[in-house]
């Protein structure tokens, strides 16, 4: 087996979940690293947006922020967040990846604040929805990279910022979301995560290499349901973690720290 | 769980910025319409248009294309009770809460440097009470201001519904007239002062964004009532003459001109140069305590008395020359 950290993992494996030609939103840190690896492998042609303004551009090197000028290097649009945002309302955006400090079986995410009995001074304070928000309402199919443990795969999250598929089946609809979206995935350090389509409930679908469903289980804090048949996945091949290395983060921005 | 959030028809938190359509037009009835030299220094600008207590918005993307110049003026002339939207926001939104300024705050991206972690001193005021706080998404403060660029009072959206994060903001949800679906109904955002930092403006205030994103600058400088606008160079309005589709911002927006090169340092300008990398790793260690805090401010923002000085103190024209250099070598070389 090839020598990998959870970071390179998660970048690699969460590379694979987009397609060619697709469209796809990409958030800052981790999702840029998988988005500009898939675009180095087996998506030469994905459209990349990114929210401040930027389409499908060809980086040269991995953006620290998702507006700074390497979004914009060779793009076919260096364009406004307006006509981003309204690109995902109309429906042109296949997926988007995004993380978060808590998430829970039916896919919300917590990016805002931990300890909220009084909102206006929290035990903790993150930066925000930014654009996660707009995103997970917007875009067809929502894929989390996050790494696991039970601290973040939560039973009730302290707050949603971006929603998953709040209460269960139909939720989404009701509060008056686009109809037909939602969480797709989720792509961990120890497996591939999906949701069930009768309850919406997160459920297993791939494990990790020597991984099992026990230790799955142990570092998620609510109940996983199980696809009816469980996959092995692929284990980061020595391409993916060469472009990696070399190509895509040399700095260890990302898979470094 | 969570059924209390989605069918809930209005946000809790306070709405700092008065939406109403009519209100904004009697004030832009009074704008000049002339060309007029609008050229000063920034400690001129902030001295003439920012009053204590304004709303302000801030152009460029938190830490690219940032009007750092004209913000450290407003940091060094004290001004206080400051509202702000914390729309993308980085450095530009730690500045004005980590000096206390700020004591309201629409808030959809603040304390966080995207992949170099968190601001420390950003953090404590924004988990303080001394900051009042209303939450929406990035999608939702740009659609505010594309409301009262268009000078409208709201606009209908999809995004919010049935999160907190529409729980905890003034948005209420609407019904379309036509179709039935539910909305998320966004008031309008009209601030008091709008700062954008730019590439190229001629005396009058005609503004170009020659590289890289536009962010929601085009409806931040439409939307807001005065707009102070810094630019790398001023160039002349012939320049503005033969190329109109270079116009991002029209000069019947802006109220004051500032020619600062170099003048979103720390931050990337595209084009131009890159992220002073060494400044946001010594900023961001040295604010982790209070102290460290206060004599950073002292050092380098207080203690310098224009924006040439504090270029001085990181690095002066040998600094700005590599940061140049690495900007230029991303767009020459495909590596």
């Amino acid at each position: 087996m090839a020598d990998y950290n959870p970071l390179e993992l998660l970048v690699c494996i969460g590379s694979r979940v987009i397609e060619d030609n697709s469209t796809v939103f990409v958030g800052t840190g981790v999702p840029m690293a998988a988005t500009m690896l898939a675009q180095k492998l087996h998506c030469p042609n994905v459209i990349a947006i990114f929210e401040a303004g930027s389409m499908a551009p060809q980086m040269p090197g991995l953006p620290i922020s998702v507006g700074d000028s390497r979004t914009s290097y060779k793009a076919l649009i260096a364009s406004t967040m307006n006509d981003v945002f309204e690109m995902c309302q109309r429906g042109m955006v296949d997926y988007t990846f995004l993380g978060g400090a808590q998430i829970d079986m039916f896919g919300n995410l917590n990016s805002t604040l931990i300890g909220g009995e009084d909102y206006q001074a929290p035990k903790v304070r993150f930066p925000g929805s930014g654009g996660a928000n707009d995103l997970a309402s917007l875009c067809w199919r929502t894929v989390v990279i996050t790494p696991m443990d039970n601290r973040r795969f939560v039973e009730k999250v302290d707050f949603i910022t971006s929603p998953g598929y709040l209460s269960g089946i139909g939720a989404r609809e009701k509060a008056g979301l686009p109809k037909d979206t939602g969480p797709f995935k989720v792509v961990t350090n120890l497996c591939i995560l999906g949701y069930d389509d009768d309850t919406c409930r997160m459920r297993i679908e791939s494990l990790h290499p020597g991984v099992t469903v026990e230790e799955v289980q142990e570092n998620c804090a609510f109940e996983l349901l199980k696809a009816k048949k469980l996959e092995t996945t692929e284990p980061p091949t020595a391409e993916e973690l060469r472009i990696l290395r070399e190509d895509v983060d040399p700095d260890g921005y990302i898979i470094g720290r | 769980m969570y059924d209390d959030l989605i069918g809930l028809s209005e946000g809790q938190e306070e709405l700092f910025c008065n939406p109403d359509a009519d209100e904004a037009r009697a004030y832009f009835k009074t704008k000049t319409r002339g060309l007029v030299n609008k050229v000063m220094t920034a400690e001129e600008a902030v001295k003439t248009i920012i009053k204590d207590g304004d709303y302000l918005a801030v152009g460029g993307f938190g830490h690219v294309r940032i009007p750092t110049a004209v913000l450290y003026e407003v940091v060094r002339q004290g001004k206080k009770n400051l509202g702000m939207a914390g729309h993308t926001s980085i450095y530009d939104s730690d500045l004005l809460a980590s000096t206390g300024l700020m004591d309201r705050c629409d808030i959809s991206y603040v304390i966080g440097y995207e992949i170099r972690g968190l601001s420390a001193s950003a953090r404590r005021a924004f988990q303080s009470k001394s900051i009042r706080k209303t939450d929406w998404s990035n999608g939702a403060l740009a659609w505010r201001f594309a409301a009262g660029a268009a000078g409208l009072s709201f606009i209908p959206s999809r995004q919010m519904l049935g999160t907190d994060t529409f729980k905890h903001s003034a948005a209420k949800t609407v019904e379309c007239p036509f179709t039935g679906q539910r909305y998320c109904a966004l008031p309008a955002l009209y601030p008091d002062v709008a700062i954008i930092h730019v590439h190229n403006a001629d005396t009058y205030g005609n503004c170009q964004i020659t590289d890289g994103i536009l962010v929601s600058d085009p409806f931040v400088a439409r939307a807001a009532k005065k707009v102070i606008v810094s630019c790398e160079r001023l160039i002349p309005h012939e320049e503005i003459r033969a190329n109109p589709k270079g116009t991002t911002i029209p000069y019947y927006c802006v109220d004051a001109v500032v020619e600062q090169p170099y003048g979103s340092h720390p931050g990337n300008m595209p084009g131009e140069y890159w992220f002073d990398e060494d400044y946001f790793k010594l900023y961001l260690n040295t604010v982790k305590t209070v102290e460290g805090t206060e004599q950073f401010y002292k050092d380098y923002i207080y203690g310098s008395k224009d924006f040439e000085e504090y270029l001085d103190k990181v690095g002066g024209f040998k600094k700005m020359r590599e940061l140049r250099a690495i900007e230029k070598v991303i767009y020459t070389n495909n590596c």
